[in-house]
């Protein structure tokens, strides 16, 4: 990924197109967000994760949290994911959608400011 | 044919055990931290066996391991549903240890306690993909419902088709709102209650029979 010319000049966004995350497998999603955020980066993900890559990234999170180093990640979706309404048959099928945009970021440099089922609100800061 | 016969034996054992009624289901106490899971737990195992799960504190992070109480016999209706009880540590997606300075740790303290809390949350996350029959997701009542690890965490519940009980907690509480909850998980049954109090248990074990039995 792309670097900016100085990093303290800011906070790096790295916007991630679904396409991008598609030819992934689970872990290496997991991986190029946690490498992303521990460098201090707002990492964007266009479609986000399913809810068992979202469990997994909450365990691999928490086996790399080390004191005064990495306390964490901020991770925030709108409350409501299509899955809950996706049909049983489309579910059968395989057809479950989970698209909705992401926001991942460090845990000490992104706050909630307001979240409800259709805004998110947050401050970034830098690191 | 002893063959047949000894396979025909191992299959209907398999069948037996699996379909069993006798068989508890492990149900996963969940939520975020300091919602009052440890005091429910402790509640339920007290009411119905007479020993209690662990020990409960208002510092977050208490529960650091996943904690089972076999064979939890509820009474209902004269019929007989049994659980095992497992009490999670709350889940977050960050730890910062300088939290618990704040509550006149030390340092090393503070730091042994967070460590063990993530691997208590990795555990945790671990148990819900791969070892619960079913969810009783607890709220307090008097916090804003609608945060990320709530919405996650229910989505995964969802996703695994788990049935999941909420429960609003701490109802006692001045602030406390289950409306709040209502509106923000429409899709699912939320039940009020204060665990520490005790109120409303009866209909909390109506519903565990109902969902779990």
């Amino acid at each position: 990924m792309a670097e900016v010319k100085d990093p303290s000049d800011g906070v790096q966004i790295d916007l991630i197109s679904g396409e991008r995350m598609d030819g992934l497998t689970s872990m290496e999603k997991i991986r190029l967000i946690l490498d992303g955020v521990r460098d201090g980066n707002i990492v964007i993900l266009e479609e986000g994760l399913s809810p068992d890559e979202e469990s997994r990234l909450i365990e691999v999170t928490m086996t790399e949290i080390s004191p005064d180093e990495f306390n964490g990640i901020e991770i925030e979706t709108y409350p409501k994911s299509e899955a809950a309404d996706a049909s049983l048959l489309d579910r059968i099928m395989g057809k479950e959608s989970t698209k909705k945009l992401t926001v991942i970021g460090p845990a000490n440099q992104i706050e909630t400011l307001h979240k409800d089922k259709n805004l998110i609100s947050a401050l970034v800061s830098r690191k | 044919m002893g063959l047949l016969t000894n396979l025909k034996d191992s299959i209907s054992r398999a069948a037996s055990t699996l379909f069993s009624e006798e068989d508890p289901k492990r149900i996963g106490i969940y939520g975020p931290p300091n919602a009052g899971k440890t005091t429910l737990a402790n509640r339920i195992a007290r009411d119905w066996t007479g020993d209690a799960v662990g020990p409960e504190s208002h510092v977050p992070h208490e529960t650091r391991r996943a904690r089972r109480k076999e064979n939890v016999e509820i009474e209902r209706d004269g019929k007989k549903v049994t659980i095992d009880i497992v009490d999670t540590p709350g889940v977050t997606t960050k730890v910062d240890y300088t939290e618990f300075l704040e509550h006149d740790m030390e340092k090393d303290d503070a730091v042994r306690r967070s460590r063990e809390a993530t691997e208590g949350v990795a555990e945790a996350m671990h148990w819900l993909r791969e070892d619960v029959d079913g969810v009783i997701y607890v709220l307090d009542s008097s916090t804003d419902p609608f945060t990320q690890v709530n919405t996650m965490l229910i989505g995964i519940i969802e996703s695994q088709d788990l049935p999941v009980l909420i429960l609003a907690n701490k109802i006692d509480l001045e602030d406390s709102s289950v409306q709040r909850i209502r509106n923000a998980y429409p899709q699912h049954e939320t039940i009020p209650l204060s665990a520490l109090e005790g109120d409303n248990m009866d209909e909390v074990y109506d519903k565990i029979a109902e969902y779990f039995g």
